[in-house]
Order: structure tokens, then C-alpha cells, then sequence
């Protein structure tokens, strides 16, 4: 894939900022749900759809769709408002998140929803998932224009039934998979590094036969070169995206206490409750459409 | 009297009857099934021919998937593939699939809706040595449970070879549980099977007493029947879908008034809570269900332990004396 113009970068970080905008009101609309990871893969979610990924928002189910498995079912405001932005539902729609009736489930469900490819919310099941619809694939097309996107969260990793499925994907080697990692080093409890380490995490993919790509998952360029590089790479690969939690909020930014939280309900110590999601809004606002990069 | 129209098998109650796994009706019908629909692949974790899956993989590896001991995975990698337009079946011992993997059936399959069929093998006591943690007791419970599962407990091979063709011809999700003993052949490849159908296999002119069998049991229920003849009259019900329940279930329990059930499984959650849900609310009576009464199983032959847990031909037969009883006094 071609390095993007800097003006196409300019488009996808004006795309993230207006998906974390969307987000944060669906959140504060909601009255309840996750705001931290959202808000870190911002930035991923623009450039895939803004960039790199093969659909059609009018037919969204149209074979040689690439397929966007998200196994980290509670991220799913970033790819409610990523898929508002890119034409799949009007964007007000996502002011009806979690509310009874509503498309937007509390955890995203296929039926409910075109263009949702998975039901998820329980973790560590997506990667299984993906592998199997490449290994689908393979049989009838061994070289199929499909590609597998399967985004997952790094406190998942602690889900045995990822390092089965990595395992599986490391034996039978489907070309066209690509497994995101959200890096954002918070879980529920706490930290990733308290709660249970992960690292060396690059090396413990590589030992299962993947290969790795690191990447700043708020960098727009550097993200649309590892995907190029994942399409390119013909085995199956992990982007492990380094992203902070909350970003572009800097009041929620790098606090595991914002990962199941929404703007009004969480913590005091910064921010009242009832100044939170103005607060939000207007940080957001401020940055004029661009997310600084954490590698600057 | 054996019911005409089920063309059984003919050596049925001589004294050399065709003894065959109902596991390997399964291997057969698989391999039927493929041969019929190229959307038809199949999984397996590390049983492959225990569970009898080597026929398919042998006639069609490119379309089996080995999983290693990964049943988790493989349940979620079934969903994955049923959502790209297969038709898969993956098979395990029933303990470990639906056993150890039912949130990803629930969520992946169920929840999310595809076509996969489970496969639970080596279900009840009768696995035998391998001991209590082998022997799936709770497996017709936790799949009944879930919404839009279909739950299959075949009597014989040849109706597990019928049961296979069958799910892989439905569109949705299917639990068919299989025992890994030798088990006589009842059926023949003409007898009658449809999904949500049950079967009177046999019926006295002057019943006092309906049995509602699966699996294997529907043996013990017809000899039972057969021993008790001319002292008590009895129908025996082959009930091969458990989920979702034939709803005739009431008109052959109210045609003796009085209801028992037989079957390798906990008394709690299986075939005889599900025709007891049925009956009190459509038709209500009595209903005596046999089986495995809160307890896990242990080692020992299939013989000794179909008769320590209660499910032997002389355990029902006592059932049955008394449900009879019962119903005279009532």
C-alpha cells in the first residue's frame, strides 16, 4: 500500500476526532458503557475505514467484503461511530446506544445490526473466529481478495482460548489474517502489567509462527503502513497497537478507572461528574481535529 | 405389541442382536452428509476416530480441521466458518463439548446465530472405566437451556446416521449426543426419522403406563415393556429429539394416564424434566423420571453401573409396577 498524502492523513485524523466526538455523546447519551478503549483506537478504526478496508455501506453484506471481527465486544462505540462516519447508519442513530430497541446494543450483535460481522462481548472468542472464516475461505477461494480483520484487547490475552486459536492460525498459516491488539495496558482492575503481565508480547506471537508488527496506534501513517504490511506479510500477523487509553481527553487519559465508565459517572478527583462529558467534549474540540502523536 | 410402521430391525429380541456404537452411525452419517452438501466440514479435537470424524477426514481432508485439545476454539472456529456458508460439525466427548465449552456454543453459535452442529460423544455412565470425569451426565441440560439449540439423543447407529443427514439438512444450531457402547440396532435405514418427532415403538391394547425414552435406553424401556406384557400394559415412546419436544408427547401419556422416563442422564435438566414441563402444563399426571439421581458417576463396567445408578431393566421394571400402582390408588 501507498504511503498516505499528508492531506489524506489530515482527513483521517479529522474522521477520528469527529468518531471520538460521536462517541463520547452516544456515551453520555447512554449513561452507561466503555469510554477508555474507544477512545485509544480512535485513530485505528479512521485509518482502516478511511483507508485500507474493502466495503460497500450499501451492501453490506457483499461477498468479498473483508470482515472486521471485534472479539473485544465492549469497544464497541469506536466501531458504532466508525461505521456512522463511513455511511452504514445515520450518525444520530447513535444517540439510541444501549437503549431498548436500539441497533446499538450494549455488546455488538449481528442480527441487530448490518455491517456487525459477530455478536461479542465475552472475550478471548473473535480470533477463533476469524481464523475459522479464513480457513473457510481458503477451501473454496485459495486466493481469495478477503481479508480478516480480528481486534482484540491486550487484557483478552489472558483468555486461554486466544493462545488456542493462535496456536491454530500459527499451524495452518491463513494468509489474509490480521489480529489487532489494543496496547492500551489497563483492564478492569488495574493495570495490564499489575494484573497479569503480558510481555514479552511481541516475542510470544513470534514463537507461535505469527508474525509482528508494532506500531503507534495514534500515528494515522504509521498505522496505515502496518496494515499494509500485514496484507503484504502472506501469514497470519498482529498489529500490536500502542495506544492511550482515553485519548484525546486528557483528564481520561492513562486512568484504568475510565476503562467501563462513561463521561458523568466516573471518578471525581479531576473532574465533577456533571462538568465530565462537557469537559470531554470541549478537549476533544480543542484539538481542532488533530490527535498528537505519542512518538512526537 | 412392536408398532408396525417402524420396520425394526429384524434380528431385534432374537438372541443374536446386530450390537454396533451408536457413535459409528454418526461416522457413516457425517460421511453421507459430505458426500451430499460440499458445505459440510468437520472439526475435531484430538478424538478423531473415537468419535469416528477419520471417516470424513479420510474422504475429505480438505474440508476436516484438526484442532489439537482446544474445544473452546474449535466451537468458535465452527461459528466463524458456518458465518462464511459451511456447514459445520465438530465432535469431542460430550464432557468437553458442550461440557467445557458452552459459553462459546451459547455466544458464538447460538447467540450469534449460525449453523454449526455439536456433537457430544462417550455421553452417560455407560462410557464406563474411564470414571466420572468422562462421563457426561448434564450434557441434554446445558444444551436444552440455550435458545435456538436443537438437542438430539439418537437410540441407535442407524438412527444417529438418520439424526446427522437430518441436522446437517436443518438450518441451525444441533446438539446430537452419542454413546460410545455397543448398542443394539433397533432401527432400520427405513424406519422413520424426522427432527421433533417422536415414535411409538410399542403399544398394549389396555395401557396403564407411557415410557418416554432416548439413547440407549429405549432398549431397556422396550424389553421392560415386552417383560412386563400381560401384567401391565405399557407404551414405550422413542423421543430421539429432546428439543424442541413433539407435542404428541401428551397424546401418548394421556393414552395410559400415568408417565415414566428413562435415560443416561442427570434426573435434573434432561428428557424426563422436559416431558414433565410438557405434561404439567398441557396434559398433567404423574411423571416418574429414571435416571441419574444427583450424583456424579465412577468406574466399573457399563453393566455395573447402568445398574447402580438406577437405569438397569429391573430398576425401570420396578418403576413402572409402581407408577402403575400408584395410579390404581389415585
Amino acid at each position: 500500500m501507498e504511503h498516505l498524502k499528508d492531506r489524506e492523513v489530515a482527513i483521517i485524523e479529522r474522521k477520528a476526532n469527529k468518531i471520538r466526538i460521536s462517541l463520547i455523546e452516544s456515551l453520555i447519551e447512554a449513561g452507561s458503557g466503555h469510554t477508555a478503549g474507544p477512545l485509544g483506537m480512535a485513530d485505528v478504526f479512521a485509518t482502516l475505514y478511511f483507508s485500507v478496508l474493502r466495503y460497500d455501506p450499501k451492501n453490506p453484506l457483499a461477498d468479498d467484503r473483508d470482515r472486521v471481527i471485534l472479539s473485544n465486544g465492549h469497544i464497541c462505540p469506536v466501531l458504532y461511530a466508525t461505521m456512522a462516519h463511513a455511511g452504514f447508519f445515520p450518525t444520530k442513530e447513535l444517540k439510541t446506544l444501549r437503549q431498548f430497541g436500539s441497533r446499538l446494543q450494549g455488546h455488538p450483535h449481528r442480527e441487530f445490526l448490518p455491517g456487525i460481522e459477530t455478536s461479542s462481548g465475552p472475550l478471548g472468542s473473535g480470533l477463533s473466529q476469524a481464523v475459522g472464516m479464513a480457513l473457510a475461505d481458503r477451501i473454496d477461494r485459495p486466493q481469495s481478495p478477503v481479508f480478516f480483520y480480528c481486534f482484540m484487547s491486550d487484557g483478552e490475552l489472558n483468555c486461554g482460548q486466544v493462545w488456542e486459536s493462535v496456536m491454530l492460525a500459527g499451524r495452518d498459516q491463513p494468509y489474509n489474517l490480521i489480529a489487532v491488539i489494543d496496547r492500551n495496558g489497563i483492564q478492569i482492575d488495574g493495570f495490564t502489567r499489575d494484573i497479569m503481565p503480558l510481555e514479552p508480547l511481541q516475542e510470544k506471537f513470534e514463537s507461535f509462527n505469527w508474525h509482528v508488527i508494532n506500531t503507534d496506534g495514534h500515528n494515522v501513517q504509521e498505522i496505515h503502513s502496518a496494515f499494509g504490511e500485514a496484507q503484504s506479510a502472506h501469514r497470519p500477523t498482529v498489529i500490536i497497537a500502542h495506544t492511550v487509553p482515553g485519548k484525546g481527553v486528557p483528564q481520561f487519559e492513562r486512568d484504568y478507572r475510565w476503562h467501563g465508565t462513561p463521561p458523568g459517572k466516573g471518578p471525581e478527583d479531576i473532574v465533577t461528574k456533571d462538568k465530565q462529558g462537557i469537559c470531554a467534549l470541549k478537549q476533544l474540540r480543542n484539538l481542532k481535529g488533530t490527535i498528537v502523536s505519542e512518538c512526537e | 405389541m412392536l408398532e408396525q410402521g417402524i420396520h425394526f430391525h429384524p434380528k431385534l429380541g432374537t438372541s443374536d442382536e446386530e450390537k454396533v456404537p451408536i457413535r459409528k452411525g454418526y461416522g457413516q452419517g457425517l460421511l453421507e452428509a459430505g458426500e451430499k452438501d460440499r458445505r459440510v466440514v468437520a472439526l475435531c479435537a484430538d478424538l478423531t476416530e473415537s468419535t469416528q470424524t477419520h471417516l470424513f477426514r479420510d474422504r475429505f481432508p480438505g474440508r476436516f480441521v484438526e484442532m489439537g485439545i482446544a474445544e473452546q476454539s474449535m466451537a468458535s472456529v465452527a461459528s466463524g466458518m458456518a458465518a462464511m456458508g459451511k456447514i459445520p460439525f465438530f465432535t469431542s466427548y460430550a464432557m468437553f463439548s458442550p461440557g467445557r465449552n458452552w459459553e462459546q456454543i451459547r455466544t458464538t453459535i447460538c447467540y450469534n446465530d449460525v449453523n454449526v452442529k455439536i456433537v457430544g460423544s462417550h455421553a452417560g455412565v455407560s462410557v464406563g472405566p474411564d470414571g466420572g470425569t468422562h462421563q457426561a451426565l448434564e450434557d441434554i441440560a446445558i444444551t436444552r437451556v440455550i435458545p435456538r439449540m436443537t438437542v438430539i439423543v439418537p437410540c441407535d447407529a442407524e438412527e444417529a446416521r438418520k439424526a446427522t443427514i437430518a441436522a446437517a439438512d436443518h438450518d441451525g444450531p444441533v446438539y446430537i449426543r452419542l454413546q460410545r457402547e455397543e448398542t443394539p440396532l433397533m432401527t432400520t435405514d427405513v424406519s422413520p426419522f424426522e427432527i421433533g418427532k417422536a415414535q411409538c415403538l410399542y403399544r398394549s391394547s389396555n395401557p396403564s403406563v407411557t415410557i418416554f425414552a432416548c439413547g440407549a435406553a429405549v432398549r431397556t424401556a422396550l424389553t421392560v415393556a415386552e417383560e412386563l406384557a400381560g401384567d401391565i400394559g405399557v407404551i414405550v415412546v422413542n423421543v430421539p429429539t429432546v428439543k424442541p419436544l413433539d407435542p404428541t408427547v401428551c397424546t401418548y401419556a394421556e393414552a395410559s394416564g400415568c408417565t415414566v422416563t428413562i435415560e443416561e442422564h442427570q434426573r435434573i435438566g434432561g428428557l424426563g424434566s422436559a416431558v414433565a414441563e410438557m405434561i404439567s402444563e398441557s396434559c398433567p399426571m404423574p411423571v416418574h423420571r429414571v435416571g441419574v439421581d444427583d450424583r456424579f458417576g465412577q468406574s466399573g463396567t457399563p453393566e455395573e453401573l447402568i445398574d447402580h445408578y438406577g437405569l438397569s431393566k429391573e430398576h425401570l421394571a420396578e418403576i413402572v409396577r409402581v407408577a402403575a400402582g400408584g395410579r390404581g390408588a389415585r
